[in-house]
This record gives C-alpha cells, structure tokens and sequence, in this order.
C-alpha cells in the first residue's frame, strides 16, 4: 500500500455533528488511516482538512458515509481537492462561530448499551449514578440554553468537572470526549426526596429506595426526569390508579406506562417485531401496544380501550428506578406531572406549586430542565413509526424538505399545538405544545418560539397561522405580524394537514394530490366547521369537490364533549324520528331533548359541520357505545377499539350528489341493524369499512374527473388505525398511491409544518 | 356577519369605518361615552358626558323588558359609566310599516317609566316609518347628555395594577333572558333580563369609593369582552377567580344546555367597578346597599402582568386566558 502523502481534502459537514461523538469519531478514523490535519467545530457544523494517501483519503470519506456514530446525521457534505499542506499529526482545533450561522440540535436519546452496563457494574466509578451519559447518549434539547453546544450554555454549567470526568471529557479516544453533560458522583447532579411537606427524607441511593418503598406502598410519587416531571403509581394497584384520576382531575384518558424490559411488556400486550424495534430505538417513545385479555393490570389505566401504552426506562435513573425485585410492581404508571390539561412541570418551584396536592412525595434532582418535553407517543402503520404526539427524542430533529425555504413561522392549531420555522431545506417542527387556552401551556408557546429562533437563528420573514379566528395561536400570529411588520397568512385548517401531509412526505410544492382529510372541526373559507374534506391541490392551492353533508353543532363544543346530541343532530339532519328507545336519546332526558330539538329549530347557536370526527361520536353515541368524551376522540377510539376484526360481508352505503356526500342512508342502516341486535362488534366493523369504501368510492369518481392518482389522507380521524388500514388496502388495490404520515402527526400537531410550507409557497406572491 | 357580537370585529368596525370620519379627542379616548369641556364662557365647573346607542332586540318583548326599557337604560348606563350624573335623552325612532301601535303604546310607556327611575327627561325625539319588511318591527336610537361633577376622572384607560374588579351582580341574565324567550325553549323557571338603570348605583358607589377608577357595563360580548377593552385600553393585565363570578343556576344551566359561556353572555344592567384595593370594601358595600347590588362580589384583581390579557383561575384550579372573541362562539376542539 502507497502510504505517500499525496492527497489534500477539505471537508465541511452539515447535519447533527456536535456533541454526539463525531470529532472522535473522525480523530481515531484519520488516526487509524495515518492522516494528518485537523477538525473544527464551526456554527454551521463541522469542518476538516485531511492529507494523506489515497487510498487512506478515499476509506476515510467511505466511513464518513457508513460508520457514523449512532447519534450523527449528515445532511449535507461538501469536499473539495486541495495542496496537501504538511501537516505532522492529525488535531482537534478549538470551535468557531460565527453569528447567524446555526446547526441542528439533536434531540435527547435514551442512555446507550455502554452507559446501561457501566451503571450495573459495582467496579464502575458511576456505578447507580442516575445521571450517567456519554456522547451517544443522555440530555440534550432539554439542558440546551444557547448554541454552539458547550457546557457553559447548558444547566450543566453549575457543575464544575472532577479531574477524572474532565481527563475523560478532553481525551479525544474516549467515549465522553466533548460529551457536554459528563458527570460523575463526585461532581455532578444528585437525586434526593422529600415528603409533601418538602422534608428532605433521604439522598441518592436512599433516596431512591424511599422511592420505591412508597410506590410499593401504594403511594403517588412525582419524578423529576428528562424533560419534566412525572406522577408515577403501581399500575397494578387499582387504588392507587383511582386516586391519581382523581387528583389529576382525569377521569377516563390512558395513562402511559413504563416497564424495565421489552420481556415484561410482553406479558401485558403484544409486541410485534417492528414494535419492539420501536420501544428500543434511542427516541424510547410510548408505542401504543394492543393489549392483551386478561393483562394483570388495572382496569382503570385505559378504559374503553384495546391498547396500553408502553414505553422502555430512557434514563439512568429511571432504570434504578424500574429494577426488578420480587414484590416491586412490573409496571409502572408514568404520567406527566400536571393537573388535567395544563402543561408537564419541569422546575423544582414549578413542582411544589403545581404538583403539591397532587403527589405524596417527590424525588428530585438539582440538575436544571430548561426546555420542558412530553413523551412522544407513536403508533405502527404498515411497520413504519406513525407519531401520535411528536416530542422527547423526535424534537427538535427536523423535517427536511425537498427544497429550500425562506424563513416563515407558522404558529400551528389550538389544541395539540405545535409550530413550525423553516430555514434551508429545514422545517423545525416543535416539540408537542399543548392546549393553547391554557396560560401556563401559551407562555410554553411564546417562549419556545423565542428559543427555538435563537438555537436555529431563525428571524421570520413571514407568519402563518390558522383561519380560526377565535385560536390563540392565531392572535399571537396576528399581535406579531402587525407589531413586526410581517405579512400574515391565513391558512384554511385542512388545506394545512393536507400540506402537512405532502412535506412529511418530501413531496414538491408543484404535487396535486387528491386530499382525504378527515378530521375532528377546523374553521372553512365559508364560515362553516369542516372535517370530512376531499380535496385536490397541493401545497399552494386546493379546491374542494366534495364533503361530508353539513349537520348542525347543537351548542359547539358542547356537542363535541356529549356525542349524545351529535347523534341526535346527525338523525334531525336526515329526518330520521328520535326513538326514544335509541341509547342517544336515553342519554339524555326529556328536557334536554326538548330543548336540543328547540336549538336545532331556532338555530341558536347551532354552527354547521361536515365533520367527520362528529359522525364516528354520533355514530358511537347512536348504538350506546359512549355517550360523552372526557378527553379527546374519546367516543371514536372506543367505538374502533369494539369492532370485530373481521371483515364484515356487508357495510353500510351513502349517498353522494352534487359534491355532498350525505350519510342518511348509513344511519338508518345502523338503526335497523341495532333495531335488529347486530352485535356492536359487527355494527362498528360494518361502519368502518362503509367510511373506507366511500373513501375509495370518492376518490374513484374524482380519479375519473381529474386525471390524479395520488391521495393524501390527513387530519386527526386517521389516528384510526382500522379506518386506516381498511382505507389504505382498498385504495392501493385499486391501484392508488397513498401517503400517510411518517414524521409529524396527522392531528393538530402536523398543522404548523403544513402552514409553513404552504405560506412559504406563496412566499413570493405576497 | 359577526359585526353586532361585540368581539374583535366590532372594535375593527369601529376602528377602520367609524374614527376616520368622525374623529375627535373624546371619541378617540374608545369610552362608551364622550367627555366634552363645557365652553369656558359659559363659566361652569365639570364638563359634559354624551352617549348614543342604537337598539334592535327580538323579540322586541322579553321577560324583565322590553326594546323601550333597553335604549333609556343603555344610554343611561352608558353616560353613567363616566360618572355622570344623567340629565338629557333624546329618542328616535324607525318603524316598520304595520307595526302594532298598542305595542308601540307598551314600549313608550316602558321608556318613560325607565327614564323615571333614572331621573331623565327625553327632551327630543323623531320618527321614521320604513316600508313593510324593511326593518324588523322597531328599532330605537337614543341619545343622552349628563354632567361630570369637576374633580371625577373615570375611564377605560385608567386601570392600575392592584386595583380590584367587581361585579355588581349575577352575569348572562340579559342575553339568556332573550335567547330562551326568542325560541320558546320553555325553562321552568323563566330566565329574567336584567335590563336597569345604574345611575343610582353608581352615585352611591362614588360617594364610598370616590376614587374608583374604571365603571363601565358588560352589554355585548359579555364580562370577558368588556374587561379584555380595559385592559387594553390601560394597558395593564388582570385574573379573575371563577367561583367569584356570580351565575344564577338557572342561567348557568340554560349556557350549559345550550353550549354558551356565560363570560361572554350580554347584560343590560350590570356594572363592572375597578377600583383601589383601600375602597374595595367600602365600594363593594355601596354597591351591595343599592337597588340590583345585592349579589355584588369581587372577582379579581387588576396586575401588571400579563400585559393585555385577562386570565381566569378556574374552579379546577388551571388557569385559562379569557379572550376576546372575534365575532360568534366557534368551536376549538379539534
Ligand atoms: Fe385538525
Ligand atoms: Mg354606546
Ligand atoms: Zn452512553
Ligand atoms: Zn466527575
């Protein structure tokens, strides 16, 4: 082998490349290959200059591609030839900024195989230490203050490094060279708990069996973890459960649990192969497992449903936390740690003040949460990850684009918010938001904005937002486009989850598509509520040729918390009588309906929907399935969660004239056959795949009357993983190429990703 | 059209066609009244309040009032929430052709008796008759004149922090009393409005408070419209306590029934006082002692933070931004 130094590169590298292992990386593969040179870290990434042979120039560009360590992402990598300059050794040269430029954060990451190991090994110097990390894993996003990524702009910056921490953190062929957050018991972070009158009662090791003792014991303890605070119980303590309903003012919705190892998940719901790789990758999201009969868990962490929700311990301490022991509870509830609807605490004051009444004990650590992250929630479609709630370990990573944008905020929905910057071909979507209407959650809002602009050094040239008059998120828009002198875009929600869709799927702004967006209610250019939507267009400009028959909102978004009245609505729209025998109207009683069938005469406060979300709750309250939602969707996920899984040999019919798409028909089958005792399993089969086969029906006729073979299906009804699969088979045997989401959610939460790309396709137009 | 709900889109309405034309400093202050200097010859101490307001209802008769009773006490009102003492009423009238005259006879008589008790005289007045269907029934247009005794200075603009916010009584009543009566809907207990002069009210509140701050009446749009104005009119913040905010059960059952929030519910005779921490009890008492006080409680405090947003502590212990709502009620819920 030619071992001259006849060769010069200088390399620049854009993507995730700062502090996650890569100058070593690169150090110990130059080393290896006998190049000389050095490596910087710069604002915008990472840039080198290698010199050497060849053939050691070549394999050293090849493990650039192929050898990355676990946590880097290349998004862009530029080499051009250059005079060999003759160098002596291969360096790691000081980091340089330069304003304006910025690189991607990465996200936090569970703790690695190597960390795992270290913290079980009793020779090990962190040996239990719950906050072990290395490059390839640990804090990130959560402890990010300012970018370039260095300690002193993290809240690791009050915890000076030991010399023996500090030896592992300048070596460049050690696993924690440069890793920001590295700690030890000597110098870093510490866990202690306290009882609900802020009694310090024990420390680090302590702290922790005090910890487990009280869960044991049946009590609700709140966790200091990664990105906020979690209330955490015995899941198989039905007690316990209840009581932690009822302080958290959350009388029905899943709790989210959490289980040392994917053998124990097992026991309680099945988990297919591509579910396994899901609850083990390095996001460590909830994957909503179906459930297995009979799991020995408590009936109250997710009533109505046939799924849990599972997720794997992602930091050290959670694992100390989890570790089996013969009488310590397999299964863990791990809730975020608030009050019913308002966002996950994350300072320690945060907790005492909100989490006080809440929770018998606290354990806590002194190493500071700057940004607060939910769990993200994902679910398998067609063996792909399709994100429910997009946050921890998926956020801040962002969507790449197919083409550069410029720079546009888009302020997102009301509930479920998320909002979206683009800059390059980047669209940072946020991390999950929440209920805008909530003060504490619009703070969240305002001052993620402000740090995401900060970290990404994006100056928005342009605002987006939603149609919807009365959402917050559109005000704040509105207040900042007019006090900035930006222009403001309006954006109909279902064209947005439409766009949403398209981006998710790198799909140029020029793509039409057929969109079926089917949705719970979003403002329409016709001052009407939509939701059942078929549109065509693309990410600049839809038309809509058909929807769902407009039905009155008796009362807005009362009918939405008591499907009851929606079914009612849905029968006076088609004409069909109010049985009194049907379990809507034995839901409510006779004044209620008196007064509702007043309201749908007069037309007070009767707003009109084509709202699919609304039929799936009339069509769940209509056979007795759910007559109120005390969370979201709640009627539609327990109507699904009954149906058989059989195919049925019949299903229900609409008609469809003149672009309305009335579903008369469909309700006096389901009456009929409920009339008849259809088993509900069979009813709810049968309605599902009626909404399926007038989905292909539909997009059939405008196939036909277009020429367009591609559909798009958006909107939060698609988190029907029924409705989707049986819409998905039917469309792609009848030769249809479908997108689904892959990277953001297809509720509220991919709005602002949608609303970003569509305002910045009309960037120039305005 | 969401232009008559008194959300956002009435404020840009008035903001974006009424001001350019009609601009003047009282005006542009964005009060329901106008406070006029008097000419300096003429030599006397105080200045002038004027009020104007336009009124259709329907029905035209509801329990508890009639349109009659509504355009004297709104105007009233409205002069009053200067501090005024209430002198001076015009009225004008737009018929529709065929309109009953004994239930015009009913609506007269109603607005001499309101005018009465509020110790107004109506001292002009005109009429116009419009061809059958061109206007529903009657509408009134009234048109008031008081005097500001010289050392008052009320206004929107005037909120400071610490300040405490009070309701002179049970909210929605008005606009539920209206809604239920116009659909017939058939309550047990019939839902009365709470349409009522509050000159006197407010004198008696001056006298215990004299240096209270901001008066005004919630009509349209409702208590949380009306103090997202205030606030930001005095560009200041404020928080409410939910289980302070009287509600008659009945007219929290009808919102309830039929998807309203009774924060956003008209009223006709209700007032909101803002005053310093030191008069509160004193005020609150005034108002409590006078005619349709008796429910009067405190529901919140006026702070410098958030700025421009009023925030409400709800009974679940979660805190809501109360916005203002730009035309009708929409639902949110995705
Ligand atoms: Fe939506
Ligand atoms: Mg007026
Ligand atoms: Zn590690
Ligand atoms: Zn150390």
């Amino acid at each position: 082998m030619n071992q001259r130094i006849t060769e010069g590169r200088r390399i620049s590298v854009q993507g995730i490349v700062q502090g996650v292992g890569f100058r070593p990386f690169v150090y110990t593969q130059a080393t290896n290959l006998n190049l000389t040179g050095w490596i910087r870290n710069i604002s915008s990434g990472v840039e080198m200059e290698i010199n050497g042979s060849a053939d050691g120039v070549a394999s050293f560009l090849r493990a650039l591609q192929f050898s990355l360590p676990p946590l880097a992402r290349i998004d862009r990598l530029t080499v051009q030839e250059c005079q060999p300059n003759h160098y002596t050794q291969f360096e790691i040269l000081p980091s340089q900024s330069q304003p304006g430029d910025y690189i991607p954060v990465s996200p936090d990451m569970s703790i690695c195989s190597d960390c795992t190991a270290e913290l079980f090994d009793p020779a090990n110097r962190r040996y239990r230490y719950p906050f072990i990390n290395c490059t390839n894993c640990g804090p990130r996003f959560t402890i990010i203050q300012d970018i370039p990524y260095d300690r002193p702009k993290t809240t690791m910056a009050g915890f000076p490094m030991c010399p023996d921490c500090h030896a592992e953190y300048a070596n460049p062929l050690d696993r924690r060279f440069h890793a920001q957050p590295v700690a030890c018991p000597v110098c870093g972070p510490q866990i202690w708990f306290e009882d609900q009158q802020y009694h310090h009662l024990s420390n680090q090791e302590e702290a922790l069996q005090t910890t487990r003792d009280w869960i044991r014991a049946g009590k609700i303890i709140a966790i200091k973890g990664l990105g906020g605070f979690h209330l955490t119980c015995d899941a198989s303590n039905d007690a316990a459960v209840r009581e932690l309903r009822s302080r958290k003012k959350r009388s029905q919705k899943p709790f989210a649990l959490m289980a040392f190892s994917l053998e124990i998940i097992q026991k309680y719901a099945r988990v297919q192969p591509e579910e396994a790789s899901l609850l083990t990758s390095p996001q460590k999201p909830v994957v909503l497992l179906q459930k297995h009969t009979g799991a020995p868990i408590s009936s109250e962490i997710a009533p109505g449903q046939n799924t849990l929700g599972f997720m794997l311990p992602y930091t050290p301490l959670h694992l100390l936390l989890l570790e089996p022991q013969p009488g310590f509870p397999e299964v863990l509830v791990m809730t975020s740690g608030n009050l019913s609807e308002e966002p996950i605490a994350h300072t320690d004051e945060d907790a005492h003040r909100r989490l006080h009444q809440l929770a018998d004990g606290f354990l806590l650590h002194n190493r500071e949460i700057h940004t607060r992250v939910d769990d993200s929630v994902v679910r398998l479609n067609q063996g792909e990850v399709y994100p429910i709630r997009r946050a921890r370990g998926y956020a801040p990573d962002p969507v790449i684009l197919n083409q550069s944008l410029p720079e546009v905020l888009a302020t997102g929905a009301e509930l479920k918010n998320t909002f979206c910057l683009t800059r390059d071909q980047y669209a940072f979507v946020s991390h999950h938001i929440g209920d805008m209407e909530n003060y504490e959650t619009y703070q969240a809002f305002q001052s993620s904005v402000e740090h995401y602009q900060t970290l990404f050094r994006v100056q928005p040239k342009m605002i987006a937002a939603d149609l919807h008059p009365n959402y917050l998120a559109t005000r704040y828009a509105q207040e900042r486009a007019e006090r900035e002198g930006l222009p403001l875009i309006s954006v109909q929600h279902h064209h947005a989850h439409l766009a949403a869709c398209l981006a998710d799927n790198q799909q140029p702004a020029e793509k039409t598509v057929i969109g079926v967006i089917f949705d719970g209610t979003g403002y329409g250019t016709d001052d009407a509520i939509w939701g059942g939507e078929f549109l065509v267009g693309s990410i600049r400009s839809f038309i809509r040729p058909y929807h769902l028959v407009y039905t009155p909102l008796p009362g807005g978004d009362l009918s939405v918390r008591k499907p009851a009245r929606m079914a009612l609505a849905h029968l006076w729209q088609a004409g069909i009588d109010w049985m009194p025998e049907l379990p809507a109207c034995q839901a409510l009683c006779y004044e209620e309906r008196t007064l509702l069938r007043s309201q749908l005469e007069h037309h007070i406060n009767t707003p009109q929907t084509s709202s699919m979300g609304r039929l799936f709750d009339a069509v769940s309250a209509l056979i007795g399935v759910q007559q109120t939602a005390s969370y979201e969707g709640q009627a539609a996920i327990e109507l699904e969660a009954l149906a058989s899984q059989d195919q049925p040999r019949r299903v229900y019919s609409f008609s469809i004239e003149d672009g309305q798409i009335n579903p008369a028909p469909l309700l006096r089958d389901i009456i009929a056959d409920w009339s008849n005792g259809v088993p509900l399993p069979v009813l709810s089969a049968r309605f599902h795949h009626a909404i399926a086969s007038m989905t292909l029906e539909v997009c059939q006729r405008l196939r036909k009357s277009t020429g367009l073979n591609a559909v798009v299906l958006s909107g939060g009804v698609w988190q029907n993983m029924l409705l989707l699969e049986s819409t998905t088979t039917g469309l792609k045997e009848s030769g249809f190429e479908v997108f689904t989401h892959r990277q953001v959610p297809a509720n509220d939460g991919g709005i602002a990703l949608g609303q970003a790309v569509i305002a910045a396709a009309n960037y120039n137009s305005i | 059209m969401g232009h008559g709900s008194g959300g956002k889109m009435t404020q840009d309405l008035i903001k974006n066609v009424f001001y350019p034309y009609f601009n003047s400093t009282p005006l542009s202050e964005g009060n329901d009244f106008a406070r006029a200097a008097l000419p300096e010859s003429a030599n006397l101490k105080g200045r002038l309040s004027i009020s104007t307001d336009c009124h259709s209802v329907s029905p035209i008769q509801f329990p508890g009032g009639d349109i009659g009773k509504l355009a004297v006490c709104g105007t009233v009102n409205d002069m009053c929430m200067s501090g005024a003492l209430p002198l001076y009423l015009t009225a004008g009238f737009i018929l529709e052709e065929g309109f009953p005259i004994a239930t015009l006879q009913q609506i007269v008589a109603s607005m001499a008796a309101a005018a009465q008790e509020a110790g107004v005289a109506i001292v002009a007045g005109d009429t116009k008759v419009v061809e059958h269907g061109k206007a529903d029934g009657v509408y009134i247009t009234t048109s008031g004149i008081g005097w500001i005794p010289e050392s008052r200075t009320i206004g929107g603009q005037y909120a400071q922090p610490g300040d405490v916010v009070i309701i002179s009584g049970s909210i929605g009543d008005h606009g539920m009393a209206v809604l239920t009566a116009r659909g017939d809907l058939g309550f047990e207990a019939d839902i009365q409005s709470d349409v009522a002069p509050l000159n006197l009210m407010i004198a008696n509140l001056l006298q215990a408070a004299p240096n209270t701050h901001v008066l005004r009446d919630p009509t349209r749009g409702g208590l949380a419209t009306t103090l997202n104005e205030i606030v930001q009119q005095s560009g200041v913040g404020m928080i409410l306590n939910e289980t302070e905010i009287p509600v008659r059960p009945v007219v929290r059952t009808a919102c309830e029934m039929l998807g309203f929030d009774p924060l956003y519910v008209a009223n006709e005779g209700k007032l909101i006082a803002i005053l310093p921490a030191a008069e509160a009890q004193a005020g609150l008492q005034a108002i409590q002692d006078s005619p349709y006080g008796d429910q009067a409680a405190i529901i919140g405090e006026v702070v410098a933070q958030p700025l421009k947003r009023v925030l409400l502590r709800t009974e679940m212990g979660t805190t809501r931004i109360l916005d203002t709502l730009a035309g009708e009620m929409l639902p949110r819920i995705c």
